[in-house]
């Protein structure tokens, strides 16, 4: 493959994790979840709307779910400040990831932000505090836990919420340090580069299950989600509830312990004597 | 592929060599010269003065970078610190361009494998396990190298049934190492929830600067967060904030005032007091 192959084709999947028409954390709850019901708030400072938090059945297995929300509308998307937390979001999905545990109900979280909120609030109430007391606490939950990247997985931001069991991605998903944007503006000091950073930043579902950090694709239709969003979900459903009742049977101790190797060996380094 | 390996080993000793012989002298902060300039108020202050006030300038209180190895022998107490895990670099596993070479230079000039220093010492007589980021070596950036030592470290102290400082001094985390640098975080932070189980205390001082994903994991995770002074901390760059909000942001805006008082650090410490207050804390938790 040449290389502006290769760049075309990682860009075109940036671009359909970006799709406007791209289905939302929303819809996927309402194919996945019946009797799903809303939970607000961190019970600290307000409700952060980016999230969405709630309980509901996943098949016939109550289940928590914690899900980043971009917003589909353009009024829709500036209120829930295009996916992008604040502390208090993260606050939130501790909150309930606990709720879940003292009620030994399995937890899963849907990732599709481009990042963590930068602002001048966000900052003020402990951006950085929240995510890693979230990366510290969700090492140990003690509930079988499952993260989905819908669309965007946006670094730190996109890690609060998915310290889990095992992580999954859609095909056209992408999951970066920093955007392809931001990359290449610090890199390169050039924004416009994105489309060139995106090719080498390694950041699509394939290169993250050859790396052993993600341990499932979503398969996406020619064209991306947007086109058929059900051949998609059904899979990711059926799939779900397998994995769900393999990881309930596991003890709970040996479950803790799968979930910490497998960060803990993340890594690639070598070591002369 | 041995010929590689033979190469590494032979400038490994090269090392070696070097910082045997300059262990607890100042290396990099500063340039040669006589005199350096102050960064805040830009009196001219001569070298050894600022050496002796442990690199503070003495006309307005401004606190210079210190390297890793600098600070080690600030912190502890001389002759003390055994260094652990030295021989770990990275292998590029994004297969990055130009990264290999760039670490090549900063493994040149900083004489050290890569931006995490650690190792056991005392201090005031205190066992413990100390960890230094090194802000001189790729801005402190945490890869695969900085994360698996930390974790090391942590679990050296859980091990060692020690007290765990870490020196924060980082722009967060490595961006040449993509999802590898990410995943650290969560790498860091599990290994302390571990260490939390077992009772131990951890004392996170935070310096200039410390940011991105290093803010976001084990630097904000003690069960004391300390700020050194002048240090920036926070999660998002100014420059990106100011980018998004379109406005200028005020200078206090991340200080080490500033996470004090919106109570994100227990305390502000003076360079000069650090060791004192480090010392008090550890004698408090004496035994554990």
């Amino acid at each position: 493959m040449s290389s502006l192959e290769k760049i075309n084709i990682v860009w075109n999947k940036v671009q359909l994790a970006r799709n406007a028409k791209r289905p939302t954390a929303k819809v996927l709850i309402k194919y996945l979840i019946n009797s799903f019901v809303e939970l607000h708030g961190d019970r600290l400072y307000r409700d952060d709307v980016s999230v969405i938090g709630g309980i509901g059945f996943l098949g016939n297995m109550p289940i928590t779910v914690i899900a980043q929300e971009k917003g589909d509308s353009t009024n829709d998307k500036i209120e829930k400040n295009f996916g992008m937390l604040h502390p208090e979001g993260y606050r939130k999905a501790l909150r309930l990831m606990k709720q879940a545990e003292k009620f030994n109900r399995p937890v899963l979280s849907i990732i599709d932000t481009p990042g963590a909120y930068p602002g001048i609030g966000a900052e003020e109430r402990g951006q950085g505090s929240a995510i890693a007391i979230n990366l510290k606490e969700m090492i140990g939950l003690k509930v079988p836990f499952i993260s989905v990247v819908l669309g965007e997985g946006g670094s730190g931001g996109a890690l609060g919420i998915g310290v889990s069991d095992e992580i999954w991605m859609f095909e056209n998903a992408i999951y970066s340090i920093l955007s392809p944007e931001g990359f290449a503006s610090i890199l390169y000091k050039d924004a416009s580069l994105a489309k060139e950073a995106a090719a080498i930043m390694k950041i699509t579902a394939n290169d993250l299950k050859e790396f052993g950090i993600i341990e499932r694709i979503i398969p996406e239709v020619d064209g991306g989600l947007h086109l058929n969003n059900e051949y998609s979900f059904s899979i990711l459903k059926e799939e779900l509830t397998k994995k769900y009742i393999e990881l309930k049977n596991l003890n709970i101790e040996l479950l803790l312990k799968n979930r910490f190797n497998k960060f803990r060996e993340v890594g690639l380094y070598e070591e002369n004597r | 592929m041995n010929k590689f390996i033979d190469n590494r080993k032979a400038r490994l000793e090269r090392y070696k060599n070097i910082r045997g012989k300059n262990n607890n002298v100042a290396k990099v902060s500063i340039p040669d010269g006589i005199f350096v300039k102050c960064e805040k108020c830009g009196e001219p202050i001569y070298h050894d003065d600022l050496l002796a006030n442990d690199y503070v300038c003495q006309k307005c209180n401004y606190h210079f970078r210190l390297s890793a190895r600098q600070r080690i022998a600030f912190i502890s107490d001389e002759n003390t610190f055994v260094e652990l895990f030295e021989n770990l670099q990275t292998l590029n596993p994004l297969d990055f361009p130009d990264y290999k070479e760039k670490i090549d230079k900063y493994q040149e000039t900083q004489e050290e494998f890569d931006a995490f220093i650690c190792g056991r010492c005392s201090i005031n007589s205190f066992e413990v396990a100390l960890g230094v980021l090194d802000s001189f070596f790729m801005m402190g950036s945490m890869g695969s190298v900085v994360g698996e030592k930390i974790t090391r470290l942590i679990e050296y102290s859980i091990a060692n049934r020690l007290t765990l400082i870490i020196f924060a001094a980082s722009g967060g985390a490595r961006m040449q190492e993509g999802i590898y640098s990410l995943m650290q975080m969560a790498k860091t932070a599990a290994a302390l929830k571990y260490h939390d189980l077992e009772g131990l205390l951890y004392i996170s001082v935070m310096t200039h600067p410390t940011t991105g994903g290093v803010n976001a994991s084990f630097a904000s995770l003690g069960d004391i967060n300390i700020a050194e002074s002048d240090a920036l901390i926070g999660f998002a760059g100014k420059r990106v904030i100011e980018q998004t909000i379109k406005e200028k942001l005020p200078e206090e805006f991340q200080s080490a005032d500033f996470q004090k008082e919106k109570g994100f650090v227990d305390m502000v410490v003076n360079r000069k007091d650090l060791k004192n207050v480090i010392s008090t804390i550890l004698s408090i938790h004496k035994g554990k």
